[in-house]
């Protein structure tokens, strides 16, 4: 209930923001821009239309995530409207949980909205739904839990804008972690090899939720590997905010 | 209400870690259904005291109990209502969303937070205001719908930080309104304040409180018991000549205005030799007044004093 009564707000609050209505607007020109750039080129345009949308469906739902997430607590710390919450009978845990599902549930509406421009795209114009691209946009939207999470791990203990680039690093490093393990495994050097491994281990492995290139090229996924997929980013997410919620249980708001 | 024992706080600040020690100890009480002003110059550490009571920060020391139990049991929050200094708030939310957001943060129903939402908007002369969304709010309405979240659970103790602060005359007459009308209705009040002549309006105790130590505790009229007359002003007329030069030789300083003149003297010794100056030069007096020491002398003394 009071769990439920931070997330309503939360997404009220975010939906309310001009930044956000101008993000969602950027991304759904972007989709039609794909349209447009297809007819231009000499590729198919099935591919090149699939490629262009899921891609800036996902990178618009990463700044999204990051810098609304990071704005959402780092906002409340800095403006100190938590104190108002947090001196109510509320744990300080429900709080960070109402912020994150808030969070989640705008991110659910930003892509629900993409999907079905997307989808319509696809319809009106190869007159064709690939079952599988949903299933990407799903991944994606999984992908976009995890980074906001650990936006909100970032803000539970810095600033916003060093969080926000933490969080972008962690993006970045989160799509390279295969590699990084490839560079481990060749590497002599045993201290290097072990902050490789860290690395390996503890960053989310984004690369996991993408399946676009497949999508596109109409290379089949497994519907085991997509529900592998989903519950590794789920368990994710459960991990982040616990730790999330251990930081700011010890902090003083000043 | 509340008690509290040796309170400490430091803070670390800067690169250096360098040491900043915001409460020395604090030992105080505040009594079940009274008014407490709770003074201090800026940096006093008064609203880390309210901090502390609140559970935004953990004391580096000593412990704080509200309405008998430690601060660490979060269970007495159902029955505070707090405003923090400058208060800030969402700024997308109407001020009837944000009610309801705080009425439910208390698990209150429906029916109840509507209701409330509508007396207490009511209250603060923000009706008319409702579906006003809270970016669009003055600094005094901000002020005011502050204090209206703060009593949406009609709180047992209500401690306020600064609630007159961003307020027009009006403003803080109704704020004194409001918290006289808690008094009636039992309720304890915990405030914050540099503004003194409403604190000796409204306050049964204050605390003084100088960089992190609390100097002077007790109702207005003990804490002033001490203090003697600082000074008597006597307007007069119908003395001239010799007479008025040397009542203005007595004086500290007079002011004449027409046919009236006005002296100050120093005691009240001097000011009994020049009422019977007055009287035998055949003059009147229109008005003597003694001057008391009021809250504010005392509270620059206690300011002024080195430790
Ligand atoms: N988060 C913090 N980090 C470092 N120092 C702090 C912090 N919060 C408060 N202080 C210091 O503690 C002291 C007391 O501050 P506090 O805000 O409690 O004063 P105050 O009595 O409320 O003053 P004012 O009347 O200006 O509101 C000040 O010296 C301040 O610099
Ligand atoms: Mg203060």
């Amino acid at each position: 209930m009071k769990v439920y009564a931070i997330a309503i707000n939360t997404f009220k609050e975010v939906i309310r923001d001009k930044i956000f209505y101008s993000l969602v607007f950027f991304a759904l020109l972007l989709l039609g821009a794909s349209m447009l750039l297809s007819t231009l080129t000499l590729g198919e345009r099935s591919k090149i239309i699939e490629d262009l949308s899921l891609s800036s469906i996902e990178i618009f739902g990463v700044i999204i995530s990051i810098f609304v997430g990071i704005g959402l607590v780092g906002k409340e710390l800095e403006k100190k409207t938590i104190y108002i919450i947090i001196s109510k009978p509320i744990k300080r845990w429900q709080f960070l949980l109402g912020k994150y599902l808030g969070l989640a549930l705008v991110l659910l509406s930003y892509i629900s909205v993409m999907t079905a421009c997307y989808m319509l795209e696809l319809k009106f114009y190869l007159n064709e739904l690939p079952w599988q691209t949903l299933m990407a946009v799903l991944l994606i939207y999984v992908e976009l839990l995890t980074v906001t999470a650990s936006a909100i791990l970032f803000s539970t203990f810095s600033t916003p804008t060093l969080s926000a680039s933490y969080a972008l690093a962690l993006y970045v490093i989160g799509h390279m972690t295969e590699d990084l393990r490839g560079l481990a495994a060749k590497t002599g050097q045993a201290g290097v090899k072990a902050v490789l491994n860290f690395v390996y281990y503890f960053l989310p492995n984004l690369e996991d939720f993408d399946i676009k290139a497949k999508t596109v090229h109409a290379i089949p996924v497994s519907a085991e590997y997509i529900l592998m997929s989903v519950s590794y980013g789920l368990m994710y997410v459960m991990a982040i905010l616990a730790l999330s919620v251990l930081i700011f249980q010890r902090r003083n708001f000043k | 209400m509340i008690r509290t024992e040796g309170l400490k706080m430091e803070f670390h600040v800067g690169f250096f870690r360098k040491r900043v020690v915001a409460l020395k100890g604090l030992t105080m009480e505040v009594k079940r259904g009274e008014v407490f002003g709770f003074l201090g110059p800026n940096g006093a550490g008064k609203t880390t005291t309210l901090k502390i009571l609140m559970g935004l920060v953990y004391p580096t020391g000593g412990a704080a109990w509200l309405m008998g139990r430690p601060i660490s049991d979060s269970s007495v929050k159902r029955n505070i209502g707090f405003l923090p200094e400058q208060p800030y708030f969402y700024d997308y939310l109407t001020a009837a969303e944000f009610m309801d957001l705080s009425g439910r943060l208390f698990g209150m129903r429906r029916k109840e937070r509507e209701a409330r939402a509508e007396e207490l908007l009511d209250m603060v002369g923000l009706s008319g205001a409702k579906n006003l969304q809270l970016r669009k709010f003055s600094k005094g309405m901000q002020q005011r719908i502050g204090i209206a979240q703060a009593l949406i659970n009609d709180p047992e103790l209500v401690v306020l930080d600064e609630p007159m602060s961003g307020l027009d005359p009006v403003g803080r007459k109704q704020v004194r309104d409001i918290i006289l009308g808690l008094k009636d209705k039992g309720k304890t009040i915990f405030f914050s304040t540099h503004i003194l002549p409403d604190v000796e309006v409204i306050c049964d105790r204050v605390g003084i409180l100088v960089r992190g130590e609390l100097r002077a505790m007790g109702t207005v009229d003990e804490l002033l018991s001490g203090t003697k007359v600082k000074s008597v002003e006597m307007t007069f007329a119908g003395v001239s000549g010799e007479n008025l030069s040397s009542l203005e030789r007595m004086a500290s300083g007079t002011v004449t205005r027409g046919s009236e003149t006005t002296a100050t003297f120093g005691d009240q010794e001097a000011a009994r030799a020049a009422k019977r100056l007055v009287f035998e030069s055949g003059g009147e007096i229109i008005s003597l007044i003694p001057h008391k020491s009021s809250l504010e002398d005392l509270f620059m003394e206690e300011v002024g004093k080195r430790k």
